[in-house]
């Protein structure tokens, strides 16, 4: 059944990450893939799974329109090697080819936070190729990919940038479909914490911009904040730095010191991700 | 008339298109964001006080914006042209800066702003709120074009490499300032949200940290406006200032 020319074969997650749009994904490696316990609970995530996994691996897969093409004939080969498949329960070629690229997305996701997958990413952040922070006083930071959910098909790619510790949406329309499961929400925080040299260049653009004066002015005036059009959103990118608001900010360690204790509820949300634990028996 | 000469044609056209100096302007690329000037704004030399000092010939070169003179019955060099194109385009843009500070130019920044012709604010929680243009320094030469979102009160650099090289100095540092205190419609609802990194669903101490902080300095700012007896909504998606009462200084 092997068909085209197997010189010049380009193996199908090289294929992919060259894709139109797919410039933020690392190649996964075959051992990784090949790790059962890598794949813990995907099973249930994506339809036609294991014709979804050989595809990865580039193994050959039988599709209804195989069987189609190549006649009676070769169907009766292929009933000695995989009995127990029905003509019926085969995958159409479009859906296997999306659940291949969903089950290669969710394997990213968990590759990029083991070490390997880490270094490599790092390197990709390092030649800045998921753009830079859009905002003035960032000074073109290097972005992170982020997912707002682990849940595929909910939300697209996002990206954070660490010196401003905000999300943007990418530049280019291009990354408008890629899923943001894809990349996972751990990622950048990850990123942040094992390579502390990403803190040390926000370090280096915080000071710099440290004595601008943010904000509007009419006429080299500021706005007061008391007018309807005065500044509302300052805090959003305050730093500590006077004695108070150091003291201030200690205070800040475990809850939020305001009122009665009531607004520091809102600061324990349980969304932990246990999809995983639960899906461990059914394959 | 079916077999007209292709050289013919294309001179045909470019003459068309010069008879409007302002048209051709806004008609290149990269300048999208400047609105058109009356005549009679560029005309009055009062609104050109000062500008003398930028560039020479300021009458020549206001003559050539509003077509008074036509350039190409000219017997000048082809050097001496191009300058004198380039000193005309660094007007326009001066005069620019000063004209939408006018309510004429505050209405044509207005639609333009309403069709998101300056783009939109690339923050997740932001949701897309059409920006503004600023420019760092009133001074030319300074810094190029930036843009303003007032829902977040931030600059951000434009996503076009064209827009890079515009003069900030054309727009202005107080042209939004200008424009939030005339459109009141136009200040948006602000949001609370923030972004904290998590790993594995947790979020990251020191992140949440500053967050916590940062949410702290938003609720005194609240108490500080109240205490000041300026009314702040809370709203879906976010929080605003009351927009019954008008008040200010």
């Amino acid at each position: 059944m092997a068909s085209e020319g197997e010189e010049d074969y380009v193996p199908w997650i090289r294929q992919f990450c060259k894709l139109f749009g797919h410039d933020y994904f690392v190649a996964v490696s075959h051992e990784f893939i090949e790790d059962d316990f890598n794949l813990t609970g995907l099973s249930s995530q994506v339809p036609y799974y294991k014709e979804a996994l050989y595809t990865l691996l580039d193994y050959q897969v039988d599709t209804i329109e195989d069987v189609k093409n190549g006649g009676d004939s070769n169907n009766k080969n292929n009933n000695n090697t995989k009995p127990g498949k029905p003509k019926h329960e085969l995958p159409n070629r479009v859906i296997l080819d999306s659940s291949a690229e969903l089950l290669y997305g969710l394997i990213h996701a968990r590759y990029i936070v083991t070490k390997a997958g880490l270094t490599e990413m790092a390197g990709k952040f390092e030649r800045n190729e998921f753009g830079s922070c859009p905002r003035y006083y960032c000074d073109s930071m290097h972005l992170i990919p982020v997912g707002p959910l682990d849940i595929s098909g909910q939300e697209t790619v996002r990206l954070y940038c660490p010196c401003c510790n905000d999300t943007y949406v990418p530049q280019s329309l291009r990354f408008l479909n890629i899923d943001g499961a894809f990349f996972g929400t751990t990622f950048p925080g990850l990123l942040v914490q094992m390579f502390p040299e990403i803190e040390n260049q926000c370090r280096i653009r915080l000071n710099k911009y440290k004595n601008e004066e943010f904000g509007l002015r009419l006429f080299g005036f500021r706005i007061n904040e008391k007018s309807m059009s005065g500044p509302r959103v300052k805090w959003l990118r305050a730093v500590p730095e006077t004695a108070d608001e150091i003291a201030e900010y200690d205070k800040c360690e475990l809850r939020l010191p305001w009122g009665e204790g009531d607004d520091a509820d809102e600061e324990i949300e349980d969304d932990e991700e246990d999809d995983d634990d639960k899906t461990m028996a059914s394959e | 008339m079916t077999s007209i000469p292709a050289d013919q044609y294309v001179t045909d056209t470019s003459t068309d298109i010069t008879e409007y100096w302002i048209d051709l302007f806004l008609g290149i690329k990269g300048n999208e964001y400047f609105c058109d000037i009356d005549d009679d704004y560029i005309r009055d030399r009062f609104n050109l006080t000062g500008l003398a000092q930028e560039v020479s010939h300021l009458s020549l070169l206001v003559d050539l914006i509003t077509d008074a003179i036509d350039m190409d019955n000219d017997d000048r060099s082809d050097e001496n042209r191009k300058n004198t194109e380039h000193d005309a385009r660094v007007l326009y843009g001066l005069i620019h800066a000063r004209y939408i500070l006018t309510l004429r130019g505050l209405t044509k920044m207005f639609d333009k702003f309403r069709t998101g012709d300056f783009g939109f604010c690339p923050r997740v929680n932001c949701e897309l709120h059409p920006l503004l243009p600023v420019g760092l320094s009133d001074q030319p030469r300074v810094a190029s074009v930036k843009l303003y979102c007032a829902k977040c009160e931030d600059f951000y650099n434009p996503k076009s490499n064209r827009h890079a090289v515009v003069d900030g100095a054309y727009f202005g540092r107080s042209f939004p300032a200008m424009f939030l205190l005339n459109y009141q419609q136009a200040i948006p609802v602000h949001s609370k949200q923030t972004y904290v990194p998590r790993l594995f669903g947790f979020k990251l101490h020191e992140y949440s940290k500053l967050d916590r902080w940062r949410q702290l300095q938003r609720l005194k700012l609240e108490d500080r406006l109240r205490k000041d007896n300026v009314e702040i909504d809370d709203v879906q998606g976010g929080f605003e200032t009351s927009k019954k009462e008008s008040q200010g200084p």
